[in-house]
């Protein structure tokens, strides 16, 4: 248990996926304009992540690995199919999304309309396929998938919506000419890594 | 008249539309593999070959598409070129292909890829998309490699490994400023680029 709390604190703070890896930067610069909608993204992206890590993991441990197939019979058992991970990730995140999407467009439409065009571009938020890949490289167990992939997007998800509350307030400083938009929000994005790798000590 | 459309296709990113400047397109593996400049060069070459050839073959078939899939068809494409050289790369530069780690895999989710291929290659034919992927990746590169420069020489003092500033451990005059190496400058860096790209472009400003 301590494990997997650890695990998880690790994923949300010290090696938050936006602020310390970089990954889904695209819509995390783009839709962070103003709270509600980064927040409905937020959320977006936690239950792409805990859905879509975990199955990965799956897929990894028992077809594609080194040995994964023996049970399949023995003639397979030293078969590596490592080689076409990343096809087949990206296949299952493509569907995952689009199944999302549908179930988004007939239950909540708000959301779907306020999320537009960036629920499909989730399939190619490479926070999303990085979480999967670190799962990957990590060689995390089933267990430790489902808490990385909820804790990452976690993590995500708080990234986002902070950085739109500071960008909210922005809209009220002077920035020099140059430096509006996308400059400022770069250097705000920065501050706020600086920030939480202080946490890299729990 | 057409070799001045290619010019301009090809060049146009470079300098009055980036993609990561302007179009705020593939800005993960930006920041996260500039760090040194061997890596970033590395990735640059990695990305505007994909972009390229994906865009080429992308266009190739964008007639037969049916457009209800064709997210999953640019992805299969894309997916594709990516193996081939994340292959290429863990068999001749195992090195580097160990230090880029993920983001050899991630260049499939690379903004700029899948923009290109969906905003550009699915509309023209394969000569001009291919030259648009190159500029495309020229113009990341362009960024990539100048933030790389800035951070290997001011951070640890060396460019491609090898010391241009003498370090004051070994004896040198130069204190290397270890928040370079660090992920939050690479933001830092960006944003002062594209502030210094748009006092000199002002077109590019942006009105809020």
């Amino acid at each position: 248990m301590d494990h997997h709390l650890a695990l998880f604190t690790r994923a949300v703070f010290p090696e938050n996926l936006a602020l310390a890896f970089f990954l889904g930067m695209c819509t995390f610069l783009a839709v962070s304009k103003n709270v509600k909608t980064a927040a409905g993204l937020g959320i977006a992206v936690i239950v792409v992540q805990s859905i879509t890590v975990p199955v990965n993991n799956l897929i990894y441990q028992h077809l594609l690995k080194e040995g994964a197939l023996a049970w399949a019979g023995s003639r397979f058992s030293n078969v590596d199919l490592t080689f076409v991970g990343l096809i087949s990730y990206i296949g299952v995140i493509a569907a995952i999304v689009q199944i999302l999407e549908m179930a988004l467009d007939r239950y909540f439409p708000a959301l779907y309309n306020t999320l537009g065009i960036f629920l499909p571009l989730i399939t190619v938020n490479c926070a999303i396929l990085g979480g999967t890949l670190f799962m990957v490289e990590r060689d995390y167990t089933f267990t430790e998938s489902c808490v990385y992939g909820f804790g990452s997007g976690a993590g995500w998800a708080l990234a986002i919506v902070g950085l739109a509350g500071i960008r909210e307030k922005l809209k009220y400083s002077d920035v020099p000419d140059g430096l509006k938009g996308l400059g400022i929000t770069f250097i705000t994005a920065g501050l706020m890594a600086i920030a939480f790798m202080c946490f890299s000590g729990i | 008249m057409a070799d001045a459309k290619a010019k301009d296709v090809l060049f146009d990113p470079v300098f009055n539309n980036n993609p990561i400047a302007l179009q705020v397109l593939g800005i993960c593996s930006a920041l996260a593999v500039t760090s040194k400049l061997e890596t970033a060069v590395v990735m640059s070459i990695a990305v505007t070959v994909v972009t390229a050839f994906s865009s080429a073959a992308v266009s190739l078939v964008r007639k037969e598409i049916p457009s209800s899939i064709r997210i999953i068809v640019q992805m299969t494409i894309i997916a594709s070129a990516v193996i081939v050289v994340d292959q290429v790369l863990r068999a001749f530069f195992f090195d580097i292909a160990k230090q880029l780690s993920v983001f050899v895999g991630l260049i499939i989710t690379n903004c700029i890829v899948m923009g290109r291929a969906e905003g550009y290659a699915m509309k023209h034919d394969p000569k001009l998309s291919f030259l648009d992927g190159l500029g495309n990746g020229l113009g990341y590169s362009a960024i990539l490699i100048s933030v790389g420069v800035v951070r290997e020489l001011l951070g640890s003092g060396s460019l491609f490994n090898v010391p241009v500033l003498q370090l004051t451990r070994n004896g040198g005059w130069y204190v290397p400023n270890g928040m370079l190496l660090l992920p939050p400058s690479a933001f830092f860096l960006i944003g002062f680029f594209i502030w210094a790209l748009r006092t000199w472009k002002p077109e590019q400003v942006e009105r809020t």
